[in-house]
């Protein structure tokens, strides 16, 4: 488990989550927050940072909890995958809690920029998609690790992007109908787009 | 039967069960108060399964089945959730019915099962469900937050469904594919509805851009420009 070695080293998990398979760009995932909370650059690098935060501590959690509490290798020796989900949103509600909390004590002024912003992140789907990523695709506990942070930090890349062309775009003669919402979707498509270019980076095909 | 002949008179007046209210409740989310073009909610979950009409078409029933049902029981424990754990509350009931989705789907068909893959799992997520519960549920009565829950679940999968369509038809050329409707409908060879008769359409190349997740995009975009240029009331102002 813990030590079994891949074939992929961590660092290209990093690149690839980050980049080429990009959890906004290419899985649609937290795309309420990220169309909701791109509309100036520095809010978004508050949410950006969290998302950080909780993927790369809540993805590792995750896993500990497939691994030895749900799974038939596991502490209680039975197969628990049914209660993956319940079990999962519970981690992710209560380790925003904790983080939020934590944050509150440490570092006050951390707290006051990311504020708002943490509870929403419960919902966030990039983080209970992050988790169940890990489950479908059969991560370590290393390779877990670095999913959740190059996972975050390609969603902090997306939301940076998308804020200041947001910014930029705000005083163009946009048609009235397709202002605000509509042009955002078209702009993440091309961004979408845009990252695909990155595919030449990906280690596997050489 | 001695009880039911003393029936108390019924002070109010009983509501139709299914009224003017009730229809509005399950319409306006089709065009004015659409979950994805108006409100802007629960596209996290539900976009990467579009590029077929299948997976679309069983996420869409997904989502009505758990918006309507987890609608029904927030709506009948409303007066018993206490405010400050009430999303805790809310989280458990949609995470107990996404699981006997998940469970169920994985039994009936595997194969869209693995085509959703984590995209069932999901729909706790998705904000529109969440969103309804706050809005709606936790101030209304069972019946019609059911319905509720339905209409909205409706405008949702009506949203998913087009653009399903738009992306299967032009970047694989069929329609329904995995499933028992699987329709062959344009394309290079023979096998396809419209190059059938004598080849004609030999020349012609599925795009292959419409598979990519960037279209998806492009279409909902698309989609909420001319549901904007129609309805010029939801207009963004700001």
């Amino acid at each position: 488990m813990f030590h079994k070695y891949s074939k992929m080293d961590l660092v290209n998990i990093f690149i690839k989550s980050a980049f080429i398979e990009n959890l906004v760009l290419s899985y649609f995932l937290g795309m309420c927050s990220y169309l909701a909370v791109s509309k100036t650059v520095k809010t978004a690098f508050g949410l950006g940072l969290a998302v950080i935060f909780v993927l790369g501590i809540t993805i590792p959690i995750n896993w500990l909890i497939t691994t030895f509490l749900l799974s038939e290798t596991g502490v209680f020796g039975h197969d628990f995958t049914f209660l993956r989900l319940i079990l999962f949103i519970a981690v992710i509600a209560s380790m925003v809690q904790l983080v939020e909390m934590v944050i509150e004590k440490f570092s006050p002024a951390l707290y006051n920029s990311l504020g708002i912003f943490l509870p929403l992140i419960t919902v966030n789907c990039a983080i209970l998609g992050g988790s169940l990523f890990t489950v479908t695709r059969e991560y370590t506990f290393g390779e877990s690790v670095a999913f959740g942070l190059g996972g975050g930090f390609g969603w902090f890349l997306a939301i940076i992007a998308i804020a200041a062309i947001r910014e930029k775009i705000r005083y163009s003669n946009i048609p009235a109908p397709l202002r605000g919402l509509g042009i955002a979707f078209i702009i993440t498509g091309l961004m979408g787009i845009a990252f695909m270019s990155l595919l030449g980076i990906d280690p596997a095909a050489f | 039967m001695a009880e039911t002949a003393v029936q108390e008179p019924k002070l109010k007046t009983q509501e139709p069960l299914f009224g003017t209210k009730e229809r509005k409740l399950l319409i306006d989310p089709l065009n004015e108060n659409n979950p994805i073009t108006v409100q802007v909610l629960g596209i996290c979950s539900a976009l990467a399964v579009t590029s077929l009409v299948y997976p679309s078409v069983v996420m869409a029933i997904a989502v009505i089945f758990v918006l309507a049902f987890s609608n029904l029981f927030t709506s009948l424990l409303r007066k018993s959730i206490p405010k400050q754990v009430r999303m805790i509350v809310q989280l458990v009931i949609i995470a107990s019915l996404v699981t006997v989705v998940e469970l169920t789907l994985k039994a009936v068909n595997f194969e869209v099962y693995k085509q959703l893959s984590v995209f069932i799992g999901l729909i706790i997520t998705n904000c529109i469900i969440m969103g309804r519960l706050e809005a709606f549920a936790m101030a209304n009565r069972p019946w019609r937050s059911f319905l509720d829950g339905i209409g909205n679940g409706l405008g949702y999968g009506a949203i998913l469904i087009v653009v399903a369509l738009f992306r299967e038809l032009f970047g694989k050329g069929s329609l329904f594919a995995g499933s028992s409707l699987e329709m062959k409908i344009i394309g290079p060879s023979t096998e396809y509805w419209l190059n059938s008769t004598n080849g004609w359409l030999s020349w012609y190349q599925n795009n292959n851009l419409m598979v990519l997740s960037g279209a998806a995009m492009f279409i909902i975009g698309i989609i909420i420009w001319i549901h904007r240029s129609w309805n010029p009331k939801l207009v963004d102002v700001s």
